[in-house]
């Protein structure tokens, strides 16, 4: 007999989109940068740096959210018996995505709930990132109702679904041996961040058990902020979207009670004010997300329940992160980075082509 | 011969648009799809009922599960 997932009925995903819009709302207040109580891009763009893959200074930290968010998905995914380890869909492919999600990303600063977090915050520039981030994702359905798909995914060996967070585990260990010294930038391998975003941070337990938490109810109720889009414009269907609008509405009535509300469009933390590449970055983290299947939380917690394609998506992002700081694609609270319109040319260019050059009828 | 879809494998929503095109062309009648993760099989199923088909079958297969979506 097949146990009831409570979690996938509406209140279900009403839940664990205002659970989660209530933990980043307090990791900001513990510590975590402004409106960036959880962000996936940026926490895994500091995971770069903290291990090196680039050396912007003010973004490198271990951000065990990421970690938890794995884990989390990992624990949940065992104890209902929906571990799948699972493989070989286009993995180059989904890299490639991965890497262009996490440059449009940077542009715009910030993943799709970090966009959600900037608006509940105040932050009127997230608006623009929230309409690019859809128009994306509309280019993405076009793309998907004219066939496109990456193939299938075959069953893997176990042990391959447990690496990522196998991996997770690993880089666990090295915050914990190698931990922040006070004004130092580096414990040996890690980078730490002195100043800057990098240097903000909830303390790492409550991070992580914040992290294992949303890990597992998201998971449970495979909360997506792409899919609550996706699923409006392409089927006309609002479940996904009612745990996106209450991950919002949570964080923003969050917000207001602690004080992190402040309204407008000129100094919010960690954003620029440059409306058309808000706009566009996230148009083509977008697509990217569209055209993979995920947005980066749900690749975490597709990675955690055994989705090897998912991992690298993930790996993609790490990696994207590395070149969009070393490359100087990403932007900065000054506004884009020097090579920031070439990357969304380029990136765009990429993706479109993956979309329509990868099409068949599988059925 | 009863018409199955697979759907195993697949990324979202591609599963979804699967079965949808189906219920489309059929109309009413019966089909199976086959899937391979929990989320497909609630996603397929919360769509189907949506609109307006029953699930009248759900049989554990060795690699997921074969939902059997029926209306008259």
């Amino acid at each position: 007999m097949r146990l009831k997932n409570i979690f996938a009925s509406v209140w279900g995903i009403v839940a664990a989109g205002a659970a989660i819009g209530i933990v980043a709302a307090l990791l900001q207040k513990l510590g975590n940068p402004g409106n960036m109580g959880v962000c996936v891009a940026c926490f895994e763009r500091d995971i770069s740096g903290a291990i090196g893959l680039h050396r912007a200074d003010v973004v490198q930290y271990l951000r065990p959210e990421i970690i938890g968010f794995v884990l989390g998905s990992l624990a949940a995914a065992l104890l209902f018996r929906e571990f799948r380890p699972r493989a070989g869909s286009a993995p180059v492919v989904r890299f490639v995505l991965g890497m262009f999600a996490m440059i449009g990303a940077l542009i715009f600063l910030g993943c799709p709930w970090r966009a959600l977090l900037r608006l509940s915050g105040g932050d009127f520039n997230a608006v623009l990132g929230i309409l690019g981030l859809t128009f994306g994702i509309c280019i993405g359905t076009v793309f998907l109702k004219a066939g496109y798909t990456l193939g299938r995914s075959e069953k893997a060996y176990t042990a391959a679904g447990l690496l990522l967070p196998v991996i997770m585990i690993g880089l666990l260990v090295l915050a914990f041996v190698f931990p922040q010294i006070s004004g130092e930038p580096k414990n040996d391998v890690l980078f730490y961040s002195v100043k800057g975003p990098g240097s903000m941070h909830a303390p790492l337990l409550i991070s992580l058990g914040a992290g294992l938490f949303v890990g597992f109810i998201a998971q449970r109720s495979r909360f997506c902020t792409m899919g609550a889009i996706r699923d409006l414009f392409l089927f006309g269907q609002t479940h996904l979207f009612m745990g996106l609008a209450a991950f919002a509405l949570a964080a923003f009535l969050m917000n207001l009670g602690l004080g992190q509300f402040h309204a407008g469009f000129e100094n919010q933390p960690v954003a620029h004010t440059m409306h058309l590449w808000n706009f566009l970055g996230m148009a083509l983290a977008g697509l990217a997300f569209a055209l993979a299947g995920g947005c980066p939380g749900r690749q975490l917690f597709l990675a955690g329940e055994g989705d090897s394609d998912a991992a690298i998506f993930v790996l993609g992002m790490v990696v994207g992160a590395a070149v969009a700081h070393n490359f100087g694609l990403a932007s900065s609270p000054q506004g884009i980075g020097p090579h920031g319109i070439a990357a969304v040319i380029t990136g765009f260019a990429v993706c479109l082509s993956i979309g329509f050059f990868m099409r068949k009828n599988v059925a | 011969m009863r018409t199955v879809i697979d759907a195993r494998g697949l990324s979202c929503p591609q599963p979804v648009i699967m079965a949808m095109a189906k219920m489309k062309e059929m109309e009413s009648g019966e089909f199976s799809v086959l899937v391979d993760t929990e989320t497909s099989r609630e996603n397929v199923s919360r769509t189907a009922q949506s609109r307006g088909w029953r699930i009248k079958d759900v049989a554990s297969e060795d690699n997921g599960c074969r939902l059997t979506l029926s209306k008259s």
